[in-house]
């Protein structure tokens, strides 16, 4: 048997790679393409943007999203921006430069062919957006206005005020609605996809249960992309939405695809601290706020006094003190780390001890306050709103908190899952960011693989298959009906005594003390006895009241938790198998100096688990990365 | 962190399903932390209504930043509660003091049916923006971005207006339950740029058609929508859709067939 994590990159140059495989793909002759169905579950920017341009091109295609209307993806809330190698700014920027960046940005733990194409297309993204109305923000002569961002040295982010994220999601939407009216895209609302149909070695359908009735609905399909979106709701507290969930990758990993890196969790530097009990969620601040922003803490430990009563030569300005060439810029896991130390140090700022200051007075000063204000109004007034703080009078307080996984479902360069015909887009695939996601590139891939690449995947997949003609009807689907099913009455039927968020937060500060910005094997380990306990308990002992046939948030939430504990194991376990520090995985036992220590002899390569009936034995494979481009060298941003 | 605590009176909306008769319920939520949202006291009070072994109140909420629209219902009359250009799920408990009453209700509006105690149907939204809020625009080869050039202050106006979050306050705040505000954003931010103004009559005349016929209300412009806002959409898009649909009308012409021989 061939080795099933082939990734099919096609051979040649880099630069020439996707050219040919869009030459060498199959193609679906136009008249064809209305006989094949195409599922998409996930209607942020990779699933809406991938349901417009399949239902474009003539494909049946039927989009479920667990929320109430698409337009609420998660997606939404990015705020920054978007990155491309547009070179507007004539500042040395080329597509060669954006993929240097980003496989230097994720650690080398990335493959380079997808990272190439990545930014290969990242220029048609923003000519794409623009067409369809995304209003950016623009200069007074009327081009686009561009801002640097995190990990980069040259200007190449598009935004929409601090709602980049909105607004491309909105144009993605339009698109997909306008399909909707075309009637090439069939919308279901409030689904969530609880099964994965596999027939003949093929993904041809999902369970859903729809939310509002608790019917549990079969759906049949010749593809499945799934575009569901990241994990970090797996720590209980993190920037993501409450209903971002695995549940929809992970059902399809217990069907045969494997998940890969899932250690990989990018801890975002600028959010808003903790405030204490009762906290649902962390509110991220854009990273372009490090732009004009200044991070400090007071030199001396213990040092409460007003931030504007301490001078400046007892502020230390760590981040460009110890990076002085990218300064505030540096990564995100850089600077996440750095975060901590000051705080582990005892410096840390607000009365938790866990937070910096993120300082706007020089840029204010240097600027102007309404400079400042129409760069980041909305941040400050949200800012504001949350804390009760002024940050144009005291300085914004941060923390680190867990936001985008890097680690997904493997994915070939067709962004292929190990179960053909199951295509896996975004967030939820492992395939760009390698061990660590710059700013601004995770706009960029959502858009990049649901406009430029799954298009061409479909077809080259329905083109060169042979599909049988499968119904709902067929055993492979009653079967999966039943299963889900039997697992939701056995849900409802625990009865027990806790609820499902006290099983979350206790699962979540596991996770958070253990596999969170810094890992050892030690606390590996820990964790890797107590989540089977928590895991067992939660089957035993968890309470939903009301009716599954109806809607029931407890019992949504309970089927999310269920496989965050099984996941949470699995993440665990690929991080103290990987016994190097790299980007976000940052293995204590593993530094020079506080700065990661990769360990490429040994670990220059994705590791993608194989699902086997039970955690336990789940298999660890390896996909070899190879380098011919962007020479393996020790990322330094000093 | 520590800061003040509070204890509050909630009067809620408690309605099995659209077709159930709904009533107040009354619980109290205990010692709030004034750093919570007004979400996470109720996440506090409805983990005591599971300890219970009851039903939670159900409402809807997702990115609690703000952003995504999913969340809202009305406090004590208010759309989102009392702040100004605020979400209920970016209200915290430090605008309340303690012993308050507070009377919860969701969206109410005939084009919203109650799915389920604080929780409504707002598809009727998603129907309208499918009916011609878009840019008629194929996947794939459009020209330059910057070959489209935008004056700062139109792209500007159309990002306003592009703000709108599709929460559904202003029908909520609106006596006659009108979604004119919803709908002219959507019109106005696309009608403001040069990629969208192309075909501004068509979609003027099809989205305010489909808010029509969604049973929206008429709008006579009371301003309550604009007030209710979280995002301060504001009501010259109104104004700017009126002449739209009226010029559109006015000057409609009969389609013509496409195609021909081959």
């Amino acid at each position: 048997m061939a080795n099933i994590l082939d990734s099919k990159i096609p051979s040649g140059a880099i630069e020439d790679k996707w050219e040919k495989a869009k030459f060498e793909n199959k193609l679906v002759n136009p008249a064809n393409k209305r006989k094949h169905s195409v599922i998409v579950v996930g209607t942020g920017l990779a699933g809406a943007s991938a349901a417009a341009s399949l239902g474009e091109l003539g494909y049946k295609v039927k989009a479920f999203c667990v929320h109430e209307s698409p337009r609420r993806a998660h997606s939404v809330a990015a705020q920054g921006g978007i990155n491309a190698a547009k070179n507007y700014q004539n500042d040395g920027d080329s597509t060669y430069r954006l993929f240097y960046d980003t496989v230097k940005g994720g650690d080398f733990r990335a493959r380079e062919a997808n990272v190439y194409r990545l930014a290969e297309v990242s220029a048609n993204i923003i000519d794409q957006m623009v067409s369809q109305g995304v209003p950016f923000a623009r200069e007074y002569g009327g081009t686009l206005a561009n801002r640097s961002f995190g990990g980069a040295q040259v200007s190449r982010t598009f935004y929409a005020r601090g709602q980049t994220g909105q607004q491309l999601l909105l144009g993605a939407y339009s698109q997909m609605m306008r399909q909707v009216d075309a009637g090439t895209v069939e919308l279901r609302y409030r689904r969530e996809m609880l099964d994965l149909v596999v027939i003949d070695g093929k993904a041809r359908g999902i369970i859903v249960r729809n939310l509002l009735t608790g019917e549990i609905e079969a759906h049949e399909a010749d593809a499945v992309i799934i575009a569901s979106g990241g994990y970090s709701n797996v720590f209980f507290l993190s920037t993501n939405a409450m209903n971002c969930a695995v549940t929809a990758a992970w059902k399809a990993h217990k069907r045969g695809a494997y998940f890969a890196n899932p250690c990989y969790t990018q801890i975002h530097p600028t959010c808003i601290p903790v405030h204490g009990e009762n906290q649902s969620k962390l509110t991220l601040m854009s990273e372009s706020l490090r732009n004009d922003g200044r991070v400090w803490v007071p030199k001396a430990v213990g040092d409460k006094r007003h931030p504007n009563d301490i001078p400046e030569n007892e502020r230390d300005y760590y981040l460009e003190r110890v990076y002085p060439s990218f300064g505030n810029l540096a990564p995100r896991d850089v600077a996440s780390r750095q975060a901590k130390y000051a705080c582990d140090e005892g410096r840390g700022v607000n009365e938790s001890g866990k937070a910096v200051y993120l300082d706007f007075a020089d840029s204010i000063k240097r600027l102007g306050e309404d400079k400042i204000s129409e760069r980041y109004g909305n941040l400050f007034e949200m800012y504001e709103k949350i804390t009760g703080d002024n940050p144009y009078k005291r300085p914004m307080m941060i923390y680190p908190a867990p936001h985008y996984t890097m680690g997904g479902l493997w994915v070939d360069y067709n962004l292929q899952s190990t179960i053909p015909g199951c295509f896996v887009a975004g967030e939820a695939n492992f395939s760009d960011h390698g061990a660590n996601r710059l700013g601004a590139s995770a706009l960029m891939q959502g858009l990049a693989d649901g406009y430029f690449v799954v298009p061409y995947s479909i077809g080259n997949y329905l083109g060169g298959t042979k599909l049988n003609k499968v119904t709902t009807n067929d055993d492979a689907f009653k079967a999966a009906v039943d299963g889900v099913k039997k697992e939701i009455s056995t849900l409802v039927n625990i009865k027990g005594n806790r609820t499902v968020d006290s099983f979350h937060k206790e699962l979540g500060n596991i996770m958070w003390e253990n596999c969170g910005m810094g890992r050892n094997a030690a606390g590996l380990k820990k964790a890797l006895e107590e989540i089977p306990k928590v895991r067992e308990e939660f089957w035993q002992n968890v309470r939903i009241p009301g009716d599954p046939n109806y809607l029931n948030v407890e019992l949504e939430k309970a089927g999310r938790v269920a496989d965050f504990l099984e996941l949470g194991e699995l993440m665990c376990r690929d991080a103290l198998e990987r016994e190097e520090s790299c980007g976000g995985h940052f293995r204590e036992e593993h530094q020079d100096n506080g700065e990661a220590k990769r360990d490429d002899t040994n670990f220059c390569h994705v590791a993608a688990w194989e699902y086997t009936g039970n955690m336990k034995t789940s298999v660890r494979h390896k996909e070899e990365l190879t380098f011919e481009n962007v020479h393996l060298a020790t990322r330094s941003y000093k | 962190m520590s800061g003040k605590h509070i204890n509050l009176t909630l009067k809620v909306w408690r309605q099995k399903g659209a077709k159930d008769q709904g009533s107040f319920v009354e619980y109290q939520a205990k010692n709030v932390s004034e750093h919570a949202s007004f979400l996470e006291m109720l996440d506090a009070v409805n983990e005591e209504i599971v300890a219970k072994g009851e039903e939670p109140i159900a409402f809807d909420h997702d990115c609690r930043e703000g952003i995504c629209g999913t969340c809202g219902f009305v406090i004590d009359g208010e759309a989102h509660g009392k702040l100004k250009a605020t979400t209920v799920c970016q209200l915290h408990m430090r605008n309340y003091n303690d012993g308050e009453t507070l009377t919860i209700e969701p969206f109410r509006a005939n084009s919203f049916p109650v799915i389920k105690d604080l929780m409504v149907d707002r598809s009727a939204f998603d129907r309208i923006i499918s009916s011609g809020g878009y840019i008629s625009q194929n996947t794939g080869n459009p020209q330059d971005a910057n070959a489209i050039l935008i004056p700062k202050a139109d792209a500007d106006e159309a990002m306003s207006s592009a703000t709108c979050i599709g929460c559904g306050a202003c029908v909520a705040a609106c006596k006659n339950a009108s979604a004119a505000l919803f709908t002219s954003a959507k019109i106005s931010h696309m009608a403001l740029l040069p990629q969208g103004a192309v075909e501004k009559n068509e979609r003027a005349l099809r989205m305010v058609a489909a808010m029509d016929s969604e049973g929206f209300g008429a709008c006579t412009t009371t301003g309550a929508c604009e007030a209710a806002c979280p995002k301060e959409i504001q009501l010259t898009n109104i104004s700017r859709m009126n002449r739209q649909f009226l010029g559109a009308v006015l000057t409609q012409r009969p389609k013509h067939k496409d195609g021909g021989a081959g």
